[in-house]
């Protein structure tokens, strides 16, 4: 089972938080890795915040390909960073020759063009380096876009942050949002492509649960958008859901909750705006999602939600201070990274609500 | 002596025997009145009896008359092994007996110089089903938890009407972040994943129309299932089309056209729109054959409904005025689509075939969206009058061609946008919720189902060759006839009674299949819930294969 966790905060923080959060509830998860995505990035990264930063986990050979795939497209290094690791004998982690997070510059031809435009060249530019890493197995790429970083292992997560050092805060690798999960896709192969949190174009997903839809919702996604592939958990529709509605579709928020979790009829007919959620349920059946879930996501805008499946068989809870907002399965995780709440203001989101944070560490509880 | 003549027809000739006891026999003449073919009578017997009386052999002989019934040797009024003298009989005395050495495809067509023509079901490998080797085997469980069919709640209903594709939906965020919708999308109406049809009303006496229509509006307005019923072609009574029933009808129009004069003669008075439009190109149980009304079945008031006199009526087997697909889209569904101004979804029916696939990639790739469901008959059903070649060797079976439309709609990334129906045999077996419930993890989004409704009426025929008589107007039960005497054997209120009860019977267990799978919506096209006993099957239907 899965456990997920993020947290939000007006302040940069390191991801040792997150780890804490993530231990306390490692009685529910079966420590088989560790992924977690860093958001609104500080430290050495804070100020590239509009170039794109490639997250990869490569060999030599890997991170030759790679940069030789940049260049030739004209993307220019801006800064590299390799996080110092810390082997040591005996850790659970089943490590890659390098870890890498490089910042570029945008090609000469792309650096006055819209967001949009600029955000179809990262996509384009990551499959490309996906699929050429793929052959001879040379490496992971997670995610190449502004402002994030991604980092997926297979192992126990205290010895991924063990060997990473990241159990010690360090004020250089820091970020003001961070999703984490602590287990790998062990229902199917081991994949670390396979670990959430996923990511494409600004948005994050993790969940904790199933999708009894899984091959109805591949089946409809793989033709959706190129950037719809993988598939190695049944998680990874969620986020092509979310991206589609959002991102493709243009539609508010709330809308990705009438998608994967709609009324039921009875209740639709009741609405005053029946015809809408009819035309939208019919439209996109193929993405409902059936099963017990959680999920929480990430908006480009840094928006943070969570919400549930419609039966509300999985468990969130949702802790806050004025500095902090932290997501996660279980309220124990809540209470290692912030004891001194106010424990009563916890929410606990049900079957029908998204429950978003915005940059302000403001609130919205919104019902379907 | 008799002489012998080869040529001769002895009831060892025909499919099924009379057999028949003197010895029980009361001579109360039920069965001869009660058998509607004529294919038992009464005759007098002349009998020789030989005694002796006395100490010594001193053989006697007397002779007698005796009344007896005796089966009709004809291959006209032969038997159909229906057993209402059986049922009849108070002593059973009486009743058929199937005859392995049956003569009757040779005698049959050597006689009459014609093709055997009889009710529509088929003979020929009726036993053996690709259904039967699928079961629903993806059970959830731990983390994964089943539903429960009682407590929880599910949405068993299916689309009928064109779909757009997302991003084709005529909606903008308004000023308060929602979305308005900003022009009108095609009807879609929302209803039970099984449709009863399409059986016309010629080809049904009235009392059986009458009592499926009494099923379907009470089903509807008591039950809360919303059912709906196909007319067939051959067109509805009046008082039914102006009625607040007619939304509960889908109307079928099929080339013959039969019925539509009065149906577009009546529009300007029907107070309902009528739940959808059926146009048919093909029947699966007789693909290229069109259907056939035997004159014996033209009664009066289908005479009057259709607008014919009293002669065979036959639906040619295309569409004249059709000359391709592209033209089809916009002659005839334009035309149903406007008749009805756009508020009516219309969809078309098309007997399974080799071909299936490339008509349904036509119409979903139609750019005016007006194909509203894509009906696909296969070869198992069929209720009506046919010849018997085209009965038992033309067609195509229904669960790889659904399976086929479906996958098609998937590599286009279109399903759904043409919701997909299949029929033809489906629940012949008696469990229709478990074959529906197969056939939309393949991929249909609903079935229809004909034949096993004539069951629940109480229709005794069945795919072994028992009865199928249902081009003979000669109907035992009352159900394909309209002979007065023989529709009164049929209690309207009572079959009426029996389909919703099969109705209620089914939704239940649709729920309990929904259950354990841990769905709370239909799951169309979940063929990973799905698992085969039988490797080719699995293979060619590309789920997994099981043993």
């Amino acid at each position: 089972m899965c456990r997920i966790g993020a947290i939000k905060s007006k302040n940069y923080f390191h991801p040792s938080r997150i780890f804490l959060l993530m231990q306390s509830m490692q009685k529910g998860h079966d420590n088989s890795g560790f992924a977690m995505v860093m958001q609104d990035l500080g430290g050495i990264f804070k100020g590239f915040k509009n170039y794109p930063t490639l997250s990869l986990a490569c060999t030599d050979e890997g991170l030759k390909i790679a940069e030789d795939l940049l260049h030739a497209a004209g993307f220019q290094r801006l800064l590299h960073y390799e996080p110092k690791t810390n082997p040591q004998p005996g850790l659970d982690i089943n490590t890659m020759p390098n870890y890498v997070f490089e910042t570029f510059m945008y090609p000469r031809e792309y650096q006055k063009a819209s967001a949009k435009e600029k955000g179809e060249i990262l996509v384009n530019m990551r499959l490309t380096l996906r699929k050429a890493l793929e052959e001879g197995d040379n490496g992971y790429v997670y995610s190449f876009w502004p402002d994030v970083l991604t980092l997926k292992e297979i192992g126990n997560p205290q010895d991924i942050g063990t060997y990473f050092n990241l159990w010690e805060p360090d004020k250089n690798f820091t970020a003001r949002i961070i999703t984490a999960q602590c287990r790998q896709n062990t229902n199917y192969d081991i994949v670390r492509y396979a670990a959430h949190p996923f990511f494409l174009q600004g948005y994050t997903v993790l969940a904790n649960g199933e999708n009894t839809f899984y091959l109805k919702n591949v089946e409809f996604q793989r033709k959706l958008h190129r950037g719809y592939i993988g598939f190695e958990s049944d998680s990874q529709c969620f986020l092509y859901t979310l991206h589609y509605v959002h991102h493709e579709l243009e539609w508010p928020l709330p809308y990705y909750k009438h998608v994967i979790t709609p009324l039921p009829f009875e209740e639709i007919s009741r609405r005053d705006d029946k015809d809408q959620l009819l035309a939208i349920r019919q439209s996109l059946a193929h993405l409902e999602i059936n099963g017990p879930n959680t999920i929480i996501g990430v908006l480009p805008d840094g928006t943070l939600f969570t919400c549930c499946d419609a039966k509300k068989l999985r468990p969130v809870v949702v802790g806050r201070t004025d500095d902090y907002v932290v997501l996660a399965s279980e309220v124990c995780g809540v209470n290692e990274v912030l004891p001194d709440r106010k424990w009563e203001k916890d929410i606990y989101p049900n079957e029908r609500e998204i429950v978003s944070v915005d940059n302000n560490l403001e609130i919205q509880r919104w019902k379907q | 002596m008799e002489t012998m003549k080869a040529q001769n027809i002895t009831t060892n000739d025909l499919f099924w025997q009379v057999k028949y006891d003197a010895s029980r026999c009361t001579l109360c003449g039920s069965c001869v009145a009660a058998c509607s073919f004529r294919a038992i009578e009464c005759k007098v017997e002349r009998r020789r009896m030989v005694f002796s009386e006395g100490d010594y052999p001193d053989p006697k002989s007397r002779f007698s008359a005796v009344p007896v019934i005796r089966q009709v040797n004809s291959v006209k009024n032969f038997c159909r092994g229906c057993g209402i003298c059986q049922k009849v009989c108070p002593n059973d005395a009486i009743g058929p007996v199937r005859n392995p050495d049956t003569r009757f495809p040779v005698i049959s067509r050597c006689l009459m110089g014609d093709s055997i023509k009889r009710g529509g079901r088929k003979n020929l490998e009726g036993d053996h089903r690709a259904l039967d080797s699928i079961g629903i085997g993806r059970i959830s469980q731990m983390t994964d938890p089943s539903l429960d069919a009682s407590r929880h709640t599910f949405d068993i209903l299916a689309p009928f009407g064109r779909i757009l594709p997302p991003k084709q939906l005529p909606l903008k965020v308004g000023a308060d972040g929602k979305l308005e919708q900003t022009e009108r999308t095609p009807p879609v109406r929302w209803i039970y994943p099984v449709i009863i049809g399409d059986m016309s009303i010629g080809a049904l006496s009235w009392r059986m129309w009458e009592a499926m229509a009494i099923a379907v509006a009470y089903l509807n307005e008591e039950c809360g299932l919303p059912v709906r019923l196909c007319s067939g072609e051959g067109g509805v009574p009046e008082r039914l089309l102006k009625s607040r029933y007619l939304k509960y009808l889908i109307l079928q129009i099929a080339s013959g056209h039969f019925g539509w004069n009065r149906i577009i003669k009546t529009m300007p008075h029907m107070t309902e729109d009528p739940a959808g439009i059926l146009i048919k190109i093909g029947q699966g149980a007789k693909p290229g054959d069109g259907g056939l009304l035997l004159a014996q079945k033209v009664a009066e008031h289908i005479q009057a409904i259709r607008g014919v006199p009293k002669a065979d009526l036959l639906s040619p087997p295309n569409h004249q005025g059709l000359y391709s697909i592209e033209e089809s889209v916009q002659k005839m569904f334009l035309s149903f689509n406007a008749a009805f101004k756009f508020r009516v979804p219309v969809a078309i029916k098309v007997a399974a075939s080799a071909t299936s696939v490339s008509v349904f990639n036509n119409l979903v790739r139609d750019p005016y969206n007006i194909v509203g469901g894509f009906f696909l008959d296969g070869i198992d059903g069929g209720t009506g009058a046919a010849h018997e070649v085209s009965l038992d060797h033309t067609g195509h079976p229904i669960v790889s061609k659904l399976r086929d439309c479906y996958l098609a709609a998937v590599s286009q990334g279109r399903q759904g946008h043409i919701p997909l129906w299949a029929g033809g045999g489906l629940g012949k077996t008696g469990d229709l919720a478990a074959e529906a419930f197969k056939m939309i993890c393949l991929g249909a989004n609903g079935i229809f189902a004909g034949k096993l409704v004539l069951q629940m009426a109480g229709c005794v025929g069945n795919d072994r060759g028992r009865c199928n008589a249902c081009n003979t107007g000669l109907c035992p039960v009352g159900i394909t006839t309209q002979e007065s005497a023989l529709v009164h054997r049929l209690n309207p209120e009572m079959v009426a009674q029996n389909i919703v009860n099969y109705f209620l019977a089914m939704d239940k267990e649709f729920r309990k299949l929904l259950a354990p799978i841990g769905n709370s919506s239909l799951p169309v096209g979940r063929s990973d819930a799905l698992v085969a006993t039988d490797k080719a099957i699995a293979d060619r239907l590309k789920i997994q294969y099981v043993c």
